[in-house]
């Protein structure tokens, strides 16, 4: 670790240190604290409140793994990186897991040596424009002035988009989602495109978001999920596990106010045996028993962390879609615990 | 007579590498150059050992696979489905321009600036002195983002140019300021080489009548000179010069059938005309007034480091104050001001990498930012872009010491 450190120090942090990575669990165990990387702030997914804690959807994985691993919710440390350092972030070490809207690619899965778990939010890129520009379609974009997030998978669709339907833009790479707003919002470019999801917490933060639309084309398919650097499994099988409980809870009907009712007077065994209360899941993982007890606790189960944090009721107001369990024509699907 | 006795030459013992001053320093310098390349070399195998674990390795083969990305400035041909490499020329391309018109405009604020800082004036005089304290005292990163958001902030969006009655109109009727960048005419050739769209050729002409000029007019002053020697009259060449400038380059243009594109809003933007974008006029007038305001020091310390007597000798002869300063004080503060001029311009060249902040597509923004993040290569494309700011700054280096040895003081 000292040589790593050394080296990382005169070179570059980034890819030299992760040699030294090997062993998350016990890593996170030891320092008693997870430390998640997390969006620089979108509201809905990941931003700090009026009193400096993290809330949102993606952050609420974050806390689910760390009540799993360290049975403490708040045992938290979140690192906000932006879409350009969020890779080296991880690769070095800096951070534990990553829950940042990613999108799960082939090249980052094979290529940046990372391990996505699962999906947490199935999403496709869209665009958003001022109303007043009177635009009803993508294709009508031609000469059209577009803001990006740098770093992104979006900067690559879109230029298949355009190239594809031969018509020309002009990109204004931007790093953050807050910058981006503001360009966005002064005119300075006539089109935002990032994840559909995105654009509507983007938008609910507007003063007035009715004078913009999101138009109808989604031009990629965006599954968005947490992931871990790529040769550590037992750490990778704890987020995803994870996660899956969380996706498997709202299948069972287990929710953060029945889950502790449901762990001791369940007939259910896939119940029983998610909670801990019969087989040994979580000595296989090297958790506690109760360790998917205790992630359900935290923030609720999938369908509750979606409904508080950019569902329908919330100004994000986005509708389950895709994202609603494989029972209620979704996409969400996860294996069984057994 | 000295207090040291070497021994006599022959009489080399082991322990003379330490206590011999002959050969001590050699020793020392060994071995420090010994622990150095253990140092860099244990480095490097640590490099490749951590690499080789992650699975990773290192190859500059991605240069040539196809970038995926678009970038808005780009001096030469480029899109999406070009190679990494030349997205990362179109950045290099983008870094030397806003660092030239940078190291242009930095230069004439500076030396005004530098000049009027010692003005008599003491409104002029306190005015300058302000300029330099506020703007070198502040990181030219927070100027560069400070005119970035002025500018989008308070120039109009091209929207404002539509409708009838529109909130914004253009200057003339041939500039726009929009909150995108300004839009001025462009020039093209109707009857010029290579198709309407104007090749580099009709350019390179014009150039070199331009070039055929200079050499015209400085071979009309040395005649000049000539006549004035021998009869003590001077012929007058004003005319002369004016019309051997302008009359060729003129007559070319004709040739070439020259025609101004004017910009007019076309869908979303202005369409036609050249546009130069904001992130480019933000970054560029940053860079120059920060910088300009360390050369208005360099070039305050170089005019006081020529003696008042020479000052004085020259109002003496009856010299008024403007050709004092241009003919006496100046070239002779030259020679101070040109060696701390050398860093500035290279200050001024690696600052330019402060693009990324207001999306200005330099090196660094493309082979540094999108290219290294699209395709994972953090080492490799790191190097290349120290590789490029090193041989950038060297030639800077180079060019600026060859006019430093041809300004300097001659001791013959």
């Amino acid at each position: 670790m000292k040589k790593s450190v050394f080296l990382g120090a005169l070179t570059f942090a980034g890819l030299a240190a992760g040699a030294a990575a090997a062993g998350t669990l016990e890593d996170v165990q030891a320092r008693g604290k997870l430390n998640c990387g997390v969006t620089t702030g979108l509201v809905g997914f990941a931003a700090p409140d009026a009193n400096g804690e993290w809330n949102g959807f993606d952050v609420a994985v974050c806390r689910a793994v760390a009540a799993a691993v360290l049975g403490d919710p708040t045992a938290v440390e979140f690192i906000p990186t932006t879409g350009k350092t969020r890779f080296t972030a991880l690769a070095s070490g800096e951070i534990d897991m990553l829950a940042r809207n990613t999108t799960w690619t082939f090249s980052r899965d094979v290529d940046l040596k990372f391990d996505f778990v699962g999906v947490n939010y199935y999403d496709g890129q869209g665009f958003m424009v001022p109303k007043a520009l009177g635009v009803s379609s993508a294709k009508d974009l031609d000469g059209a002035t577009v803001c990006i997030q740098t770093g992104t998978t979006t900067e690559l669709n879109l230029a298949d988009f355009f190239r594809a339907n031969n018509i020309n833009y002009e990109p204004v790479p931007i790093e953050t989602n807050a910058e981006a707003q503001q360009q966005y919002l002064a005119g300075a470019c006539d089109v935002y495109t990032t994840d559909a999801s995105g654009l509507a917490a983007t938008r609910a933060t507007f003063e007035n978001p009715d004078e913009h639309t999101l138009l109808p084309e989604i031009v990629s398919k965006e599954p968005l999920g947490p992931l871990v650097r790529h040769g550590d499994n037992e750490w990778g099988d704890v987020v995803r596990w994870t996660l899956n409980a969380l996706i498997t809870a709202e299948e069972l009907g287990v929710t953060s106010a029945n889950v502790g009712d449901m762990a001791s007077n369940t007939t259910n065994p896939e119940v029983a045996r998610l909670l801990g209360t019969e087989g040994n899941l979580g000595e296989m993982m090297g958790l506690e028993a109760d360790w998917a007890k205790k992630a359900i606790m935290s923030e609720g189960n999938y369908g509750e962390i979606f409904a508080k944090n950019i569902g329908e009721e919330t100004p994000i107001g986005l509708a389950r879609g895709l994202n609603a369990q494989w029972t209620d024509g979704g996409l969400l699907y996860s294996p069984p615990f057994r | 007579m000295t207090s040291l006795t070497d021994p006599q030459r022959g009489s080399f013992r082991l322990s003379s590498l330490l206590n011999d001053t002959r050969y001590r320093s050699m020793t020392l310098q060994v071995i420090a150059a010994v622990v150095l390349a253990l140092t860099l070399g244990y480095l490097y195998s640590n490099l490749m050992a951590n690499l080789q674990e992650q699975g990773l390795d290192i190859s500059f083969d991605f240069l040539y696979s196809p970038a995926g990305y678009d970038i808005n400035q780009t001096l030469i041909d480029y899109n999406s489905q070009s190679t990494n490499l030349r997205a990362a020329v179109v950045g290099v391309l983008n870094t030397l321009l806003v660092a030239f018109l940078a190291c242009v405009t930095a230069t004439v604020f500076g030396v005004i600036a530098g000049v009027l800082r010692l003005s008599k004036n003491w409104l002029v005089r306190k005015l300058m002195a302000f300029y330099v304290e506020i703007f070198r005292n502040i990181p030219v990163l927070i100027w560069i983002i400070i005119i970035f958001t002025i500018m989008t902030a308070v120039m109009p969006a091209p929207s404002a140019f539509r409708g009838d009655t529109p909130s914004s109109s253009m200057l003339f009727d041939l500039f726009a300021f929009t909150n995108r960048g300004v839009y001025v005419p462009g020039p093209y050739f109707t009857r010029g080489f290579g198709g309407e769209d104007g090749s580099w050729i009709n350019w390179l002409l014009v150039i070199g009548v331009l070039v055929a000029s200079l050499f015209a007019t400085r071979a009309v002053s040395a005649r000049a000179n000539d006549k004035q020697a021998k009869t003590g009259v001077r012929p007058k060449t004003f005319w002369l010069n004016l019309a051997i400038w302008f009359v060729p380059v003129i007559v070319l243009l004709f040739a070439l059938g020259l025609q101004w594109d004017i910009p007019e809003l076309r869908g979303f933007n202005f369409g036609g005309g050249i546009k130069i974008g904001g992130p480019l006029i933000a970054l560029w007038f940053a860079l120059s007034i920060y910088t300009g305001a360390f050369i208005a020091e360099n070039v305050r310390a170089g005019i006081q480091a020529v003696s008042r007597g020479q000052t004085e000798a020259a109002s003496a002869l009856g010299l008024r104050p403007r050709r004092v300063m241009n003919l006496v004080v100046l070239p002779q503060a030259l020679r101070v001001i040109i060696p701390p001029l050398i860093s500035q311009y290279l200050n001024i060249t690696k600052n330019s990498s402060l693009a990324i902040a207001v999306g200005y597509a330099d090196i660094t923004a493309t082979l540094g930012g999108i290219t290294l993040n699209q395709t994972g290569r953090a080492i490799e494309c790191v190097l290349l872009l120290m590789l490029f700011y090193l041989v950038i700054s060297l030639c800077i280096s180079a060019v600026m010491n060859v006019y430093n040895n041809a300004m300097k003081l001659k001791e013959r």
